[in-house]
């Protein structure tokens, strides 16, 4: 009943603009109408000034209002690079924004119709074509050149001493994995999946994949200040690793494996801090659209110290001992790598 | 058209001659091949805007539907029940036709609105009309064009009511996601004919766009040279050459998919698992449908830019009175624009484990790409300074589309620097940039281009004041809606949420998600104005009385105030001048109509 009374009064309101419409185009013909015209033309101008006005005051209030919404400072060492590089853009974007805004409205307003002028021929000028095609032309070299040295450092191989972590998707969850104590992920193989005790398809003829812990809940662990290169996969469709904390983020393609470093920089701990909220938690987001399930497909990071981490670590199982209770105790200890900044791939 | 008076001195009143033409040979002419299966010109392009319109309040309400899901996660709508029946059981959007809306929404507008219903429309009714031919170079092919169109359409409006949903993987529809029926409902038949519709749309552009490119480029009146064309035809045969060279791409893409979902092909298919066991496929490439999806979808986005673009040029100079500035940089810059068009695609994928180095190619085009893009609105301003400004509602509309082309083009600039995209991708920064710049910018060119040339169409005037109205809501609503998302795309907030609640990141978002379907919804219904101002006024609309409304120079305006098929009754009139001679004429006016020989001792443009 309110549904139909609601379309009722939708179109009564209808009606009754387009009426008002009507009646004032009547009256304009009744009226002289070249003098309604000369006043509409009038209250347009004002009208134009007056929503660049207001719209430069909105974009301020706007700013005020949700600039406490944006993300605190940048949890990964690249990221405060990138937030640099973000803030030089806005500066050069945001200045001929006012710049052209201002000059479109301002120009409107200033050259409204008036019976006391004509419009001034003025049909071209090559000089003034030339300066504003090399003037952008200039930024944006500018900005190509410290965007790509940002962006060949950030994709280059992660260095040297770095952590591995792999991440893979499927709907709807991540999966993640970490080489254990040999430093390597052992081999996987799509074909070995099975979501009763084998999620990623470990090959277990690999004897690297013995001492590898997989984490089902979406929870990554890591170690502040040193760098972490993710390996991403993906079991299925395309998703995404979206880490808006770190200012990165990188697809999971199935079939390739992609990859994504970074430094952390804070702790959870520490970010709880800056962020004056103790529920702080990184989240990983997956940023690709992947299914009905993607809003929900969510993973959490945890920032720690060494020793926090070590100790976390030590209550792990491997994925090995977890599915084949019958070979415990305990997986194979590998001897230890050392070194586990190796380069380590999965296959 | 007993009503036509032909006047001025250039334009013959010969009746003689041209009799195949002649528009009373048409008077008896069929209701079905009149209206229907037309082959003028003219009427084709109003059945292409009319089904634009209606698609287009299809893919807005579809807008409404889900941005009361994303604003109010916690409510529920009963009224979206009685609309989507099981879809939103209990006045709640289930998940899976969330996604399906927000697919279809995509879809329709940028395809069926913004490529069919914008350049479909305008490229048929300006092309002939202005370079001054009688019709387009092929009509049956023009008409068959918008029946592909149709056809097209009516795939698309079955899928809709599917069991299984229409397709549902967004309007990219990247594969494994959309090849495999275990992946998601929508994309089992839904798909299927969401490519057989896309297919089709192929055929209907190509067919449209060759037959622009022929009328442009050889049907032509004696004296209209390419260099006098009006920058609305420069700017449309661009768009047709884009079309033409990107679309086959993009079928391509959509074969290889086709294969893939039903021939047991392994194009983008490759190592996967899915729905509890492992597909045989190996060896695709899933970034593969990417590459040949955006080798057509970053032309795409220009071929909806471009008409907006023209028109605008059109109706800022005819209402500032005063020549389009640099018409030849404009020409430059479109050529510019249209080739760097097809350099660019891969900005669309810096993040899907693409080579950095080609990447970084790719950065140095995009953003090469913004030096034409800003020479076009520098020329835009000084077009506007020193004239002598009429505020009509196309004018409105022009200038509302260069202040939102300035405000999305600016954003494309972080965007195209893959060291942004880095963390920008795929968040609402993305659809904020593409909205301002593709949805809304380039609707206002086509608002500007249908108050401008209505008077043409149907021989009656929009009524301005519902024209104002419209024009302050949708442009107050379309910086409120869209200026906020930028920050939430800033603070990393995914596109394609069915609902943020459980994420401590984004939900802090909540009231503005709020605040944006309000106005969105209030836009909604201020749209839905022009759409009563544009039925009604072809029956109610204030009558044209004189053949030039506008005071413009460009040959539409010689053609009788309804002109029958064949546009001029006599022979088509001779051009001696450009498009924009915005001078005193001698007789008290401040223009000088293309027609008009050169005086004695003028220089020619
Ligand atoms: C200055 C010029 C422009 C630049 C540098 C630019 C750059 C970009 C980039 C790099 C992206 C990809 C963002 C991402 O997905 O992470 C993008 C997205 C997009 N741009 Fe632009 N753009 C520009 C102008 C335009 C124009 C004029 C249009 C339309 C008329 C447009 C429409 C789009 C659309 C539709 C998307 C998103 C497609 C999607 O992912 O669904 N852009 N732009
Ligand atoms: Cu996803
Ligand atoms: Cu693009």
């Amino acid at each position: 009943m309110s549904g139909t009374l609601t379309i009722v009064l939708i179109l009564l309101v209808f009606i009754i603009v387009y009426q008002i419409g009507k009646a004032s185009e009547y009256a304009t013909i009744l009226r002289d109408e070249a003098k309604v015209n000369k006043q509409t033309n009038r209250l347009m101008a004002w009208l134009l000034i007056a929503f660049f006005v207001f719209g430069i005051w909105g974009i301020w209030e706007c700013h005020q209002a949700l600039k406490g919404r944006l993300l605190p400072p940048s949890g990964s060492v690249e990221g405060v690079e990138y937030d640099a590089m973000f803030e030089a853009t806005m500066w050069v974007t945001g200045i001929v924004f006012l710049a052209t805004q201002a000059i479109l409205f301002w120009f409107a307003y200033r050259y409204q119709a008036s019976d006391k002028r004509t419009a001034f021929f003025f049909a071209h000028n090559n000089k003034l074509e030339i300066i504003w095609t090399t003037i952008p032309a200039i930024a944006m070299a500018a900005l190509v050149a410290i965007g790509l040295k940002y962006w060949f450092k950030v994709t280059d191989d992660a260095p040297k001493g770095h952590a591995v972590v792999e991440i893979v998707g499927k709907q709807f969850n991540w999966l993640i994995r970490y080489p254990g104590a040999d430093g390597a992920l052992g081999a996987r193989d799509f074909r070995k999946i099975d979501d009763a005790n084998n999620v990623l398809g470990l090959d277990w003829a690999d004897n690297k994949t013995k001492d590898d812990i997989v984490a089902q809940n979406g929870e990554m662990h890591i170690v502040v200040n040193r760098p972490v290169k993710l390996v991403i996969g993906s079991r299925d469709v395309i998703h995404d690793v979206g880490l808006p904390h770190f200012r990165m983020k990188m697809d999971a393609v199935p079939g390739i494996s992609t990859t994504l470093w970074f430094t952390p920089r804070y702790t959870t701990k520490q970010m709880q801090e800056i962020t004056h909220d103790p529920n702080f938690v990184y989240e990983i987001s997956c940023d690709q659209m992947c299914g009905k399930g993607h809003y929900s497909m969510r993973g959490t990071i945890v920032v720690e110290t060494q020793a926090e981490y070590d100790k976390w670590l030590a209550g792990q199982k491997t994925y090995y001992a977890e599915t084949h209770p019958e070979a415990a105790p305990a997986a194979p200890v590998t001897e230890a790598v050392a070194d586990t900044a190796k380069p380590v791939v999965s296959k | 058209m007993s009503d036509v008076i032909i006047q001025g001195p250039n334009v013959a009143h010969a009746h003689a001659g041209h009799a195949d033409h002649h528009d009373h040979d048409h008077h008896e002419q069929h209701f079905i091949t009149k209206y229907i299966f037309s082959q003028d010109h003219k009427v084709i392009g109003k059945q292409f805007l009319v089904t634009g319109i209606i698609w287009a309040i299809i893919g807005a309400l579809f807008s409404v539907f889900f941005r009361l899901q994303l604003g109010f996660p916690n409510d529920t709508f009963p009224i979206m029940e009685k609309f989507l029946g099981e879809w939103a059981k209990g006045g709640k959007l289930n998940p899976e036709f969330y996604y399906a809306l927000v697919t279809m929404h995509g879809t329709i507008l940028v395809f069926f609105v913004l490529t069919a219903g914008l350049s479909g429309t305008f490229a048929n009714i300006l092309i002939p009309l202005q370079i001054g031919a009688r019709d387009m170079a092929s009509p049956f092919m023009n008409m068959l064009s918008y029946w592909f169109f149709f056809i097209s359409s009516v795939f698309m409006f079955v899928s809709l009511f599917i069991q299984t949903g229409p397709a549902s993987g967004g309007w990219t529809t990247y594969p494994p996601l959309s090849a495999l029926k275990e992946a998601s409902m929508g994309s089992g038949l839904g798909m299927d004919l969401w490519l057989i519709s896309m297919a089709l749309f192929v055929v209907s552009s190509l067919l449209g766009g060759l037959n622009y490119i022929a009328t442009i480029l050889n049907m032509r009146t004696k004296g209209m040279t390419m260099t006098r064309l009006p920058l609305t035809i420069w700017a449309l045969f661009f768009t047709a050459v884009l079309g033409v060279l990107s679309f086959p791409v993009l079928f391509s893409g959509f074969v290889l998919l086709i294969f893939d979902r039903n021939f047991g092909t392994s194009f983008y298919l490759s190592e996967i698992f899915i729905g509890g066991k492992a597909l045989p496929h190996i060896g695709g490439s899933a970034i593969l449908y990417q590459h040949l999806f955006w080798f057509l979808g970053h032309p795409e986005v220009y071929i909806i830019m471009l008409p907006g673009m023209g028109m605008a040029s059109e109706i800022l100079s005819c209402n500032s009175r005063k020549p389009i500035f640099g018409y030849f940089a404009m020409i430059i810059s479109l050529t510019g624009i249209a080739v760097l068009a097809f350099l660019v695609w891969a900005h669309h994928m810096f993040v899907t484990g693409m080579s950095p180095f080609l990447g970084s190619i790719f950065v140095l085009l995009t953003l090469l790409i913004a030096v034409p893009s800003a020479v076009k609105v520098f020329n835009w301003l000084t077009t506007m300074w020193k004239g002598n400004i009429r505020f009509n509602v196309p004018m409105l509309f022009a200038i509302g589309f260069v202040s939102l082309f300035i405000s999305g083009g600016l954003t494309g600039i972080f965007l195209g620097n893959s060291a942004l995209d880095y963390h920008l991708h795929d968040t609402y920064f993305v659809v904020a940039h593409f909205h301002i710049v593709m949805g809304v910018s380039a609707f206002f060119g086509m608002f500007a281009g249908i108050y401008h040339w209505y008077p043409k169409m149907f021989g009656r005037f929009l009524n301005p004041t519902m024209g104002y109205i419209h024009f302050f809501i949708t442009i107050i609503g379309a910086y409120l809606i869209f200026w906020p998302m930028h920050y939430e795309g800033i603070a990393g907030m995914p596109r394609r949420y069915y609902d943020y609640s459980a994420w401590t990141s984004f939900n802090k978002f909540e009231g503005l998600n709020a605040f944006i379907s309000i106005v969105a919804i209030a836009v909604f219904f201020g749209q839905l104005l022009f759409v009563v101002n544009f039925f009604a006024s072809i029956w109610r609309g204030r009558k044209v009385t004189t053949q030039n409304p506008w005071g413009s120079p460009t040959l539409e305006w010689t053609t009788p105030i309804r002109p029958g098929h064949g546009n001029w009754p006599g022979e088509i009139p001779e051009v001696h001048r450009w498009a924009y001679d915005y001078k005193d004429d001698g007789n008290g006016n401040d223009f000088i109509t293309q027609t008009t020989p050169l005086k004695p001792g003028e220089e020619s443009h």
